[in-house]
């Protein structure tokens, strides 16, 4: 193995493909390194392998060929205590707020989720779920994940109908960052938002990121709010990845021709 | 006079809620206006209004005056619904957000196209063939003949909203309503669709309502805006005006957000 | 408007489930009581008056109330629990074993009943058992056809797979994300279903495949008085109005359930 070149990646691509059965590869030969304090912005249009890639380094699909590394060692969904530390270390945002919050739960139950299922905070040592006092630190937990997202402790009480998309969206950040995880994969989080709504979410998450060391990954087809928040950015095209670098030099100045278009379709605001 | 003049519009909901509340504007002949607002503003619910669509239990009130020459002045609120037909697709037709909901999705392409255009010019057979396929050129379909015979589902999203288009024009109307026509599609096909709209929409010499939450759209299309709030025009003028200098606090706000975003792209590579 | 639904369906089907509990404790005459001699009037001392064998009528209906609801209850059960477990394991399954359950399930669906029944009556015996057996069987393809469909609609929502990324075990997943989601759908089937089971056994005994003497089943009681109804019509109408309060009732409550569970539909606080 050939050490990296950058600082070590806390989750990575190594030149993985993927091919659902009877289809063309949806991902062909694709490597991407999430450095931590680098955020990144996977690019391209429906069809790209976004989301297939997406799903790789949720270690929900597993690729056909090549690995998928987290803290440099491979995912295998036997290896239990290796799966456990992932979970906790890569938490999701989704593009849809109405289909990621379950519709009969209380805020306060879905965004504790991660916490129960991760068997967190585990009390002294011990593993497993804490047996007395574990209530309360949970809620404590929730309360504080949820006033990190600007929303009212008291929103837990309440179900995920009573809030709007923007609200919404809140929520499913305050779940995924419950368990302090190091890595937010974002799946087009802002899409469905209206646009002021979606200026709040973007410098929401920009605040996670400086606040609390946030390593950011966002797949987007939006490349004003991959512009915003992610430093280096990957531009896909049919499953392949054909340019990355610095965000700036990659839309400020894009080398291939794919690229290019992408940034020459962007509608934009009148010059003042 | 006006080819669509909307005065002091009100829908209200079954519950007696109001929806839309005294919205007025007028669009010339040959003009384009855009109608922007985030969700829940009633930009949709005044597209249907005109076009005599509301869902049943709302209530319209104020007045929806189209003007088109051939056809006289008509009142479309309170209208019945035999007179209404007869004014869609005339007067004016809608091209709708999610064209996979808009085609019907056991009809071939082509038969969905021929239907308007043999209602609207009377044709048959060999002449019906051919003009579908003009349409389906005219709004730049590579493989005219490969798409008339495909289902929906077996093209892709923008060919599916260049279909629409090519329906909607099959009318040829006097006033084309776009309803968030771009809002589904990738941003590379957004482009080609916007442009396309912009050069039917010269071409033809019809008037466009183009609807969109998204400010930096409705500038490249359009010369007007009215900005709804909560079912209100809270401001109206011209795109590069309210761009610039906003008077209300909403739009204030709004133009800011999108100038955040957008500001982003000024990369120094 | 719901709640009068509830309430009226409460009410009648109340009323059944009331004859039934008081039949275990007390009835007008043993069932086997034939003093009364043949076809009595309604009136005293035989409320009701008698059948074609002198047995009271009213006694015979207290019975058969209690008949319809064990059998009822009895078919939902089996057929709810067996069809929720299969439609589960088919909403969770791989491609083609999911293939394979759906055509089973179709082919339970279209085999009727009555030949079920019938089948098992030839194996077994014509007993309470037989009709359980027989009605919940058919009853568990439908259930489980239902619920594959709604799992597969809960598992395609991000919340499943933002539970997945947390690690969450599918158990969990089963118990805390699917069946709270599908359940109030279930209860409301199942209740309809209940309604279906109730005439399912009414059927059968009136063809002589329900549960045998000394257990009055209302069906049989409609066959046995179809030779006198002109003579001594109470015999077939009483029967027959309690299987209708009964099925009415129990559609009823299934109409007003529909709302009642579903927090999305609770009005906000």
């Amino acid at each position: 193995m050939t050490p990296p070149a950058t600082p070590p990646a806390v989750l990575a691509a190594d030149r993985v493909g993927f091919a659902y059965r009877g289809a063309a590869p949806a991902l062909a030969d694709v490597s991407v390194s999430v450095v931590p304090g680098r955020s990144l912005a996977l690019v391209g249009e429906s069809g790209a392998g976004k989301t297939t890639l997406l799903r790789l380094l949720l270690g929900l699909t597993r690729p056909s060929t090549g690995r998928v590394l987290f803290d440099g060692r491979e995912l295998a969904t036997r290896d239990r205590s290796l799966m456990r530390e992932f979970r906790r270390g890569v938490q999701p945002v989704f593009q849809d707020p109405y289909s990621s919050l379950d519709p009969r739960q209380r805020v306060g139950r879905i965004v504790a989720e991660p916490l129960r299922s991760l068997g967190l905070p585990a009390s002294s040592g011990a593993a497993g779920p804490a047996p007395r006092g574990g209530k309360a630190a949970v809620a404590e937990r929730v309360g504080a994940a949820l006033r990190a997202v600007g929303l009212p402790e008291e929103a837990a009480g309440r179900y995920p109908h009573e809030f709007s998309g923007g609200q919404r969206q809140r929520i499913a950040i305050a779940r995924a960052i419950v368990c302090e995880p190091r890595v937010l994969l974002a799946d087009e989080p802002v899409s469905a938002l209206d646009v002021s709504t979606r200026v709040r979410i973007v410098d929401l998450l920009a605040e996670l990121r400086d606040t609390y060391g946030l390593t950011v990954v966002m797949v987007s087809h939006d490349l004003a709010v991959v512009a915003a928040l992610c430093r280096h950015t990957a531009v896909l095209e049919h499953g392949r990845i054909v340019e990355q670098g610095d965000t700036a030099s990659v839309l400020g100045s894009p080398a291939h021709s794919y690229t290019r278009r992408l940034v020459g379709s962007v509608p934009r605001l009148p010059r003042l | 006079m006006s080819l669509l003049e909307v005065t002091g519009l009100r829908v209200a909901a079954a519950d007696g809620r109001e929806l839309v509340r005294d919205v007025s504007f007028a669009v010339d002949a040959g003009e384009r206006l855009g109608l922007i607002g985030e969700s829940g503003s009633g930009k949709s619910l005044t597209a249907l209004a005109i076009m005599g669509l509301l869902p049943a239990g709302m209530t319209v009130a104020g007045g929806v005056v189209l003007d088109v020459p051939g056809l006289g002045r008509t009142e479309v609120a309170g209208l019945a619904e035999q007179r209404l037909n007869a004014l869609r697709g005339r007067a004016a037709t809608v091209v709708f957000q999610e064209p996979l909901t808009a085609l019907d999705p056991l009809m071939r392409v082509g038969r969905q196209l021929a239907e308007p255009l043999r209602r609207r010019r009377g044709l048959r057979g060999a002449a019906l063939r051919a003009a579908v396929r003009a349409a389906l050129t005219e709004v730049r379909l590579a493989e005219p003949d490969r798409i008339a015979k495909a289902f929906p589902h077996q093209i892709s999203g923008g060919q599916r909203q260049r279909v629409a288009i090519a329906m909607a024009l099959a009318c040829e109307p006097a006033l084309l309503i776009a309803d968030e026509p771009t809002t589904a599609l990738d941003v590379t096909v957004q482009a080609d669709v916007l442009a396309l709209l912009d050069a039917l929409v010269r071409e033809k010499g019809m008037a466009l309502l183009f609807i969109s939450h998204d400010l930096a759209v409705v500038s490249a299309v359009t010369d007007r805006v009215v900005v709804l709030k909560d079912g209100v025009a809270v401001e109206s003028g011209a795109v590069a005006d309210i761009v610039r200098a906003p008077a209300h606090p909403y739009t204030r706000s709004l133009v800011a957000s999108a100038r955040e975003l957008d500001s982003a792209l000024d990369l120094a590579p | 408007m719901r709640r009068l639904t509830l309430v009226s369906g409460c009410v009648l089907a109340g009323a059944v489930v009331a004859i039934a509990v008081v039949s275990f404790l007390w009835l007008p005459y043993p069932p086997e009581d034939t003093s009364g001699g043949r076809l009595a009037p309604p009136g005293l001392p035989h409320l009701l008056g008698t059948d074609k064998l002198g047995r009271d009528l009213f006694t015979q209906l207290m019975i058969g109330a209690r008949i319809a609801l064990g059998v009822g209850l009895g078919s939902v059960a089996l057929g709810g629990l067996l069809g929720v477990a299969a439609g589960l394991v088919a909403g969770f399954a791989t491609r083609w074993l999911d293939d394979t359950v759906a055509v089973v399930l179709d082919i339970l669906i279209a085999f009727p009943t009555l030949l079920l029944a019938m089948l098992l009556v030839a194996v077994r015996d014509a007993s309470l058992g037989s009709a359980i057996l027989a009605i919940g069987l058919a009853m568990s393809a439908v259930v489980a056809r239902l619920t594959r469909v709604l799992v597969k609609r809960v598992l395609a929502q991000d919340y499943i797979t933002a539970a997945r990324t947390s690690g969450t075990s599918w158990r969990r997943i089963v118990t805390e994300h699917v069946l709270p989601n599908i359940w109030p759908t279930l209860v409301v089937n199942l209740a309809l279903q209940l309604g279906l089971a109730v005439l399912a056994e009414a059927s059968l005994s009136y063809l002589g495949l329900g549960p045998p003497p000394p257990n009055a089943s209302w069906g049989r009681m409609l066959q046995e008085a179809q030779a006198t109804v002109l003579v001594a019509p109470v015999g077939a109408i009483a029967p027959g109005v309690l299987v209708v309060a009964l099925v009415v009732g129990v559609n009823l409550i299934a109409d007003g359930l529909r709302d009642v569970a579903d927090p999305t539909r609770r009005r906000t606080r």
